[in-house]
């Protein structure tokens, strides 16, 4: 037994772990009766991967076989994100897709199916798996690719681990010419502003913004829009960038030594830091070239920065509405949270694309992420959230969250009656895979 | 190309080691007794380097099988180094003579089985580099893993020998004794952080050892003030440690 949770450090549960390096262990661990679940590199942030019983699949991270030509990667489901970027960033490599942090598994990034800032473009990253080998149950292995097992594949991108162990991923990283991202910055000064900025910028491939949650009236919604497009060799202008286009220097690496006392994050604290953040951005729009590791992951430079939320740890609130309500809807619930003052400074904006998918998150619409340090004042918020979230007919993405109803799940998921079923119908027998999560939103019993 | 063999290939430390020699553009045979295990090993390896890496079958207590292992091996090795280890239960030791029979044939006599016929082949050309992985356990024994030390005390002994004897051949012989080192072996047992190495430490510390002829290395340089001390304190005392 040892002490585990996810990102948000809430919550925190007593669980059996067990890793495995070969298919054949992952089978006599799943020969035992009982529920399970996969657990990568822990960077869901509520209870999607906690169980009493939990698979460690970090060990089985090995790359199996890549083209040259083509860009195809195949490797085991443990591989973290930034294992791939190590090796194939510096030969011209990226990924389809990437949430905010590198420090995700492929296993976790096709469960639940993550999106990024080129949601608008590329979608999620689960519509760029071209097959996959997963385990059953009952130690049998299916590969399944969109048109091979199709039912399985659909059910297992975007299934949160409940219909089995991923094994390996087949698919296609994108050429890039250099490490390098030309990057706009642009001050948006009010909702409406920054809603007409991700309009104007729907043909950049990535496209994202910070918002200040704590901003009111006026200015209620002011933002920060970042947007990007890899540079070409013959952008960069750096002799520095010029000289090894593919391999950023390294940045500062930062860690959060100890766990913050509670009180660290306060209203007055947030609200110094967004004044400082939003008005370190000139009016207008600002041009540079930064490295992919500024661009994409900022957060990753600073290890443990889960520990300032402190001992009780965080939820990150992350919704989507549809388009059509949504500025409307975005000024309704943005309202409602800058008058609770709860908010923090992380909170991030976004426009998606289109998506057809059985069970995954996003949306045609805005999704908006914020992270809460987790208090009864905040949990009485959710609640009213959760309501306007649903009256848009929007929903809450499974990867954050750790504290839904399962009322909410119902209403908001089309297709949850249908995943409950099909997830019953793939856990019969005496190993069974479930989580926390599963059991509270009531897809498992 | 200068080719490495690499004996109990899995373990997170030779894994490390395999990694380091395919970044400093070797090539390498990689022996183990799961293939399951090892394949994708291999896979990985070449895909992140595109270094020439082989899989091989190799059991480290199968000693008859030994000699038919070496003579198959194509390239013969520039150097070989001898990961595999066995660290048994000691309490079930103390009654289960089979658990200490497994520690010692993996941890001493698989090993100088291995070894002997590569120290020949070696020998008789005049070139190469030998390292064996053994443990700062056998420097002294203690009652917590002194079958296991014992073991690897025996092969500790047996690389010192051995260096002794090719010292005029042109064959160097290695002893590396890693201290703690974060990997399987050891995922269950509390380490002190600042004693414990990460694989890829004794990696860098095998790697760098053999390149400057070092006789024997640890992978933390703290280790070896540790086991001087340990080695110094009169057994009138020691044995009343509870160590």
């Amino acid at each position: 037994m040892r002490k585990i949770s996810d990102w948000g450090n809430y919550p925190v549960i007593d669980a059996e772990v067990a890793g495995f390096d070969t298919a054949e262990q992952l089978r006599e661990k799943l020969a035992r009766p009982g529920e399970v679940i996969a657990f990568g590199n822990g960077r869901s942030y509520g209870d999607a991967s906690l169980q009493e019983s939990m698979l460690l699949t970090r060990r089985f991270n090995k790359f199996l076989s890549f083209d040259e030509a083509t860009g195809e990667l195949c490797c085991q489901a443990g591989t973290l994100l930034s294992e791939i970027l190590e090796v194939f960033a510096p030969r011209g490599w990226f990924l389809p897709v990437t949430p905010g942090t590198k420090f995700i598994t492929i296993g976790g990034a096709i469960a639940a199916d993550v999106h990024g800032k080129n949601h608008h473009v590329d979608g999620s990253f689960g519509q760029h798996v071209r097959s996959m080998d997963v385990m059953r149950n009952d130690g049998s292995v299916i590969t399944c690719t969109p048109t091979e097992n199709s039912d399985f594949f659909s059910v297992t991108v975007g299934g949160m681990g409940l219909t089995g162990v991923i094994l390996n991923a087949t698919f296609r990283l994108r050429k890039i010419e250099t490490a390098y991202i030309r990057e706009e910055t642009i001050r948006a000064e009010n909702l409406d502003d920054i809603m007409d900025g991700f309009e104007a910028s729907n043909d950049w491939t990535y496209s994202v913004a910070w918002i200040d949650c704590l901003a009111k009236g006026d200015a209620l919604g002011r933002s920060i829009m970042m947007r990007g497009e890899h540079a070409t060799a013959t952008e960069l202008v750096d002799a520095s960038h010029k000289q090894s286009p593919l391999v950023p220097k390294r940045g500062l690496q930062l860690d959060v030594p100890f766990v913050f006392p509670n009180f660290a994050l306060n209203p007055l604290t947030m609200k110094a830091f967004n004044f400082v953040y939003y008005n370190k951005c000139r009016p207008g729009t600002h041009k540079r070239m930064v490295d992919y590791n500024s661009f994409f992951y900022p957060l990753d430079a600073i290890g443990n920065w889960n520990r300032i939320y402190g001992k009780r740890g965080f939820t990150q609130y992350q919704f989507v509405i549809p388009k059509e309500a949504g500025r409307e809807g975005m000024r309704k619930i943005l309202t409602r949270i800058t008058e609770s003052g709860l908010g923090s400074f992380l909170a991030v904006l976004k426009l998606f694309g289109e998506q057809e998918s059985f069970m995954s998150f996003p949306m045609t619409g805005y999704t908006l992420a914020l992270d809460f340090p987790i208090s009864l004042k905040a949990m009485d918020l959710f609640k009213e959230l959760d309501a306007m979230v649903a009256d848009y007919g929007g929903r809450l993405y499974l990867a954050k969250d750790s504290r839904m109803s399962a009322a909410m799940f119902e209403k908001t998921y089309p297709n949850a009656d249908a995943f409950r079923q099909a997830i019953a119908m793939l856990n019969k027998g005496e190993t069974k895979f479930g989580s926390l999560q599963s059991k509270r939103i009531g897809i498992t019993d | 190309m200068k080719n490495v063999l690499i004996l109990g290939a899995t373990s997170d430390m030779a894994q490390a080691i395999a990694k380091k020699y395919a970044a400093e553009g070797w090539s390498l045979s990689l022996a183990a007794r799961n293939l399951e295990l090892l394949e994708p090993v291999a896979s990985d390896l070449r895909i992140r380097s595109k270094a020439e890496v082989q899989a091989l079958e190799f059991d480290a207590v199968d000693f008859a099988s030994h000699c038919g292992f070496y003579d198959s091996l194509e390239p013969k090795p520039d150097a070989v180094i001898c990961v595999f280890g066995y660290m048994g239960d000691q309490l079930e030791a103390r009654t289960d003579f089979d658990e200490v029979r497994r520690t010692i044939d993996v941890n001493y006599t698989g090993a100088v089985s291995i070894l002997n016929i590569v120290a020949s082949d070696f020998e008789k050309r005049g070139s190469g580099a030998i390292a064996g992985i053994s443990s700062v356990a056998g420097d002294r024994g203690r009652q917590s893993n002194y079958i296991y030390g014992s073991a690897k005390a025996g092969f500790t002994a047996y690389l010192a020998g051995l260096r002794n004897r090719l010292a005029k051949k042109g064959v160097h012989v290695m002893t590396v004794k890693p201290g703690f080192c974060r990997t399987k072996m050891t995922e269950n047992l509390e380490l002190p952080a600042a004693l414990t190495a990460e694989p890829e430490q004794v990696a860098d510390a095998v790697f760098q050892g053999l390149e400057k002829k070092r006789d024997t290395v640890y992978s933390l340089w703290m280790w070896r003030w540790v086991m001087l001390i340990i080695r110094h304190i009169p057994e009138v005392v020691f044995k009343r440690l509870g160590m």
